[in-house]
């Protein structure tokens, strides 16, 4: 399964186009992480762990939008976009989408 | 009096530990971006057409950045008077140029020559008191093209 963000893939013809296809996850992070979180806050500075939390969650909503690719019968996923919204406090929504279709 | 003496500690611990991060981080930013200048990071769609034959592979990175304690209040005072709130262009800037050379990384241990197509994304995730702004994730994606 090929992932990219281009419109087109070099040196490659499109023969089918299958739609849309979408994954989203929804996270939210733990009391500790909080409690870290805030004193980051105060301090300054990253917070490793919702980095790690959100690259977790993005890579699981990518992980559903291939399943949802595969189980339309594509080979690639083109122009793939990445949004966030934070639904409810304390907990984000990462969600993933793009075109599938058939490559030769 | 005891909130005003621990106001005054944030305050004063926020300015130090803050500026001492902020400047540690802008020294590694600047250090990796000479790194990794071997990488262009290009904002267009259109691949030249030079005859290489590429793979492609999508590419993240991301961060999530607080502001500190300090920074915060003088973004609060400038809210009253308005005009250009530096402490948060900063915040901002640190976080984009961070997550560029996070992706980068990604791309360079993949073996890629460029990246394209780069889309940044920006969010705020944690709110504090009364919606300010407490931190920022950015999000750097793209195609990076590793030749075959």
């Amino acid at each position: 399964m090929m992932i990219t963000n281009l419109e087109m893939v070099p040196g490659k013809q499109i023969t089918k186009h299958l739609g849309l296809v979408q994954g989203s996850s929804v996270r939210a992070k733990h009391v500790g992480r909080d409690i870290m979180a805030s004193l980051k806050n105060i301090f300054g500075g990253e917070l490793k762990g919702y980095t790690e939390l959100l690259q977790d969650s993005r890579e699981e909503a990518v992980n559903r939008m291939i399943e949802q690719a595969r189980a339309v019968g594509a080979n690639a996923v083109l122009n793939v976009r990445f949004s966030t919204s934070s639904i409810a406090a304390g907990a984000a929504e990462l969600f993933a989408y793009g075109t599938a279709v058939v490559m030769d | 009096m005891v909130d005003l003496i621990i106001f005054l500690i944030l305050l004063a611990s926020g300015y130090g530990f803050g500026r001492h991060a902020e400047k540690k981080h802008y020294r590694s930013i600047i250090a990796r971006e000479k790194e990794l200048n071997l990488i262009p990071a290009i904002a267009t769609k259109l691949i030249p057409a030079t005859g290489q034959l590429y793979d492609s592979n999508l590419v993240t990175g991301n961060v999530v950045i607080s502001i500190d304690y300090f920074k915060r209040v003088i973004a609060g005072l400038r809210n009253l008077v308005g005009g250009r709130v530096s402490s948060y262009e900063t915040l901002i800037d640190r976080a984009r140029r961070e997550a560029i050379l996070r992706m980068k990384q990604q791309a360079k241990s993949e073996g890629a020559e460029m990246v394209f197509n780069i889309k940044l994304e920006t969010s705020s995730i944690h709110k504090g008191r009364r919606n300010a702004v407490g931190s920022v994730e950015v999000l750097a994606y793209g195609t990076a093209l590793i030749p075959k």
